[in-house]
């Protein structure tokens, strides 16, 4: 970065050109960057606070009691201060549901996730290195899952599992997590580019089985793709409300985003509730903002080397 | 691969077709209550026609395209302006702003909702007292606002994820094409335009994308939203209709019907987008 500060010119920040004695015409124009500087951090940093404000808010509303939270001013602590307690509310109520909301979380998001990018992976690779009848079709039919969105999919899906009987299991949403048309799209595209056919070949020659070539030599090529798309699918399967809403009806099988908006949806009859959902809602903030925040610079490599292409 | 294509036709070919098979069909109740069981027949395109011809349905359709139009805009324009200006020379720690705008996106939408529903309702709300005593009365839940605070919550959640990938894009630039952009004389200004923009066109094309898809996909926000707002009716988005249909009038015939065009309103609306664009080029 070239951030422009020029030692020993203590001028203050406004750009102004007024009629001063005449400047050098160097200094004049790091006065200038320099102004320019101001401005742009300056609004860089309202706009930080409209993206951090609710976060910020949330932390707040979380440390007070239902009465604080209309009684105090949102921006700041009130005297009385009740995280803890709001804290074990949220772990304890209904013999610990909430805890129960996160472990299926992670066991949809998890699970999922790891099985889907596997599958991508041997699919996505399949299509690019194999030629057989039907690959066109199969082609398409993955670039139409890319772009019919999930919730299209999500009502049919639910009464096709009802027929089944696996409506309002953890199979409901487990199953359609383990595809990924788009993770396919992308490991066929990096495939193609990354896994040389000479190698598979020389592979083949030294008497490698298809599946051990796609396990020992394909897996590790395609690593960089693979963690796109698993994050993909992680945000993706932790995101989804569609469709465990229409399939899941039996609270113990929630993930945390359906849990809290049960609990949001009582504080009408049950102010204890505004409690409970603004600190669960900080429990399931946190832990993912932190695990965006480290991952930030994986996704952004990840994400242009397939998609974008020029 | 051939666990993916058994999955693949469960979870996705076999809902589709279900559903479209479903769209065709016509359920009809024997008895007083349908007690007697019920028997399905061909409806033709009759469920199309009551889907389309009710006018819930065809009203969200029309206020997700305004949506669409206005809030896909402000949220693409903002992101390349915030990515310009965190890549222009010019920025200081580009690094905490990015992460900062790109927090929101680690945040499930339902989450999101339910931490902006908060905002919304006054007496809670830091942010709606701070305008009352400044003289703004804003009441973000009346049904002459609730689109745009449902707007609001999409484009807190989302621009920071588009900036990333229009910033990815503007960090492939080679620096050879900005320092010769100087020699030549160009300020900031007329290198954003000339040099910036037309390179970063199909990370803006691939986000105007999965940006119009996300918007006829609209649920979460209003289904949530309802609980505080009266103005949010259950025909407010196509997707909320659908959910509506099946879920409160038992009506699958229509409910599939609902979801196929809107698969099909997404598919074309993308596919004409990228053609757009793509001729634009040539």
């Amino acid at each position: 970065m070239t951030t422009t500060s020029t030692p020993g010119s203590t001028t203050t920040s406004t750009a102004g050109e007024g009629p001063a004695a005449p400047r050098q015409e160097a200094g004049e124009g790091a006065r200038r960057r320099r102004g320019t500087t101001v401005l742009v951090t300056a609004v860089l940093a309202v706009v930080t606070a409209y993206f951090l404000l609710p976060v910020y808010w949330v932390v707040v509303a979380a440390t007070k009691s239902t009465q604080d939270l209309f009684g105090t001013n949102g921006f700041w602590f009130s005297a009385r201060p009740q995280l803890l307690s709001n804290l074990g509310a949220v772990f304890t109520y209904d013999g610990g549901i909430f805890v129960r909301w996160l472990l299926n979380s992670l066991l949809y998001a998890g699970l999922g996730a790891v099985l889907a990018t596997y599958f991508a992976a041997a699919a996505g690779y399949a299509l690019a290195k194999y030629d057989f009848r039907g690959r066109g079709l199969v082609q398409a039919l993955v670039l139409g899952g890319v772009l019919v969105p999930g919730t299209a999919t999500a009502l049919p899906l639910f009464l096709l599992f009802s027929q089944m009987g696996l409506a309002n299991t953890y199979w409901g949403v487990l199953v359609p997590s383990l595809v990924s048309p788009f993770g396919v799209f992308l490991v066929q595209v990096y495939a193609r580019a990354t896994v040389p056919d000479s190698m598979v070949e020389a592979a083949r020659l030294d008497g490698a089985g298809e599946l051990r070539i796609f396990h020992v030599f394909a897996l590790r090529a395609l690593a960089p793709a693979l963690v796109t798309v698993l994050l993909f699918q992680v945000v993706g399967i932790w995101n989804n409300y569609f469709l465990p809403l229409v399939m899941l009806a039996d609270q113990r099988l929630y993930p945390v985003t359906l849990g809290l908006t049960a609990w949001r949806s009582q504080v009408d009859r049950l102010p204890e509730f505004y409690q409970l959902t603004t600190a669960g809602v900080l429990v399931s903030v946190v832990p993912l903002a932190i695990a965006m925040l480290v991952l930030q610079r994986y996704w952004r490599g990840g994400l242009t080397e397939g998609a974008v292409k020029d | 691969m051939a666990p993916f294509l058994l999955l693949f036709a469960l979870t996705f070919v076999a809902p589709v077709l279900y559903a479209v098979g479903q769209s065709f069909t016509r359920v009809t109740r024997e008895g007083l209550f349908g007690q007697a069981g019920a028997s399905s027949g061909f409806a033709g395109f009759e469920n199309y026609a009551r889907a389309l011809s009710d006018g819930g349905f065809a009203a969200s359709v029309g206020r997700v395209l305004l949506f669409g139009v206005v809030q896909v805009t402000v949220m693409i324009v903002a992101a390349t302006v915030l990515a310009l200006l965190l890549e222009s020379a010019s920025a200081r720690w580009p690094g905490f702003f990015r992460t900062a705008y790109f927090l929101p996106y680690g945040i499930p939408g339902v989450i999101a909702t339910i931490l902006w529903s908060f905002l919304y309702v006054p007496g809670i709300s830091p942010v709606l007292g701070l305008l009352a005593a400044v003289g703004i009365d804003l009441d973000p839940l009346a049904p002459s606002t609730v689109l745009w605070s449902i707007a609001n919550i999409v484009t807190w959640a989302y621009t920071g994820y588009n900036m990333l990938i229009i910033v990815a894009q503007l960090k492939s630039i080679p620096k050879e094409l900005y320092e010769a952009a100087r020699v030549d004389g160009a300020g900031p200004l007329r290198i954003a335009r000339s040099l910036q923009l037309p390179l970063v066109r199909p990370a803006l094309v691939l986000a105007t994308v999965f940006s119009i898809i996300g918007t006829l996909q609209l649920f979460a926000e209003p289904q949530v939203l309802q609980a505080v707002s009266p103005a949010i009716s259950n025909d407010y988005t196509p997707n909320l209709a659908a959910y509506n249909s099946a879920f409160n009038y038992n009506d699958y015939g229509v409910a599939s019907a609902q979801a196929v065009l809107i698969a099909l309103a997404a598919f074309v609306l993308s596919a004409v987008f990228l053609g757009l664009t793509n001729r634009g080029r040539r």
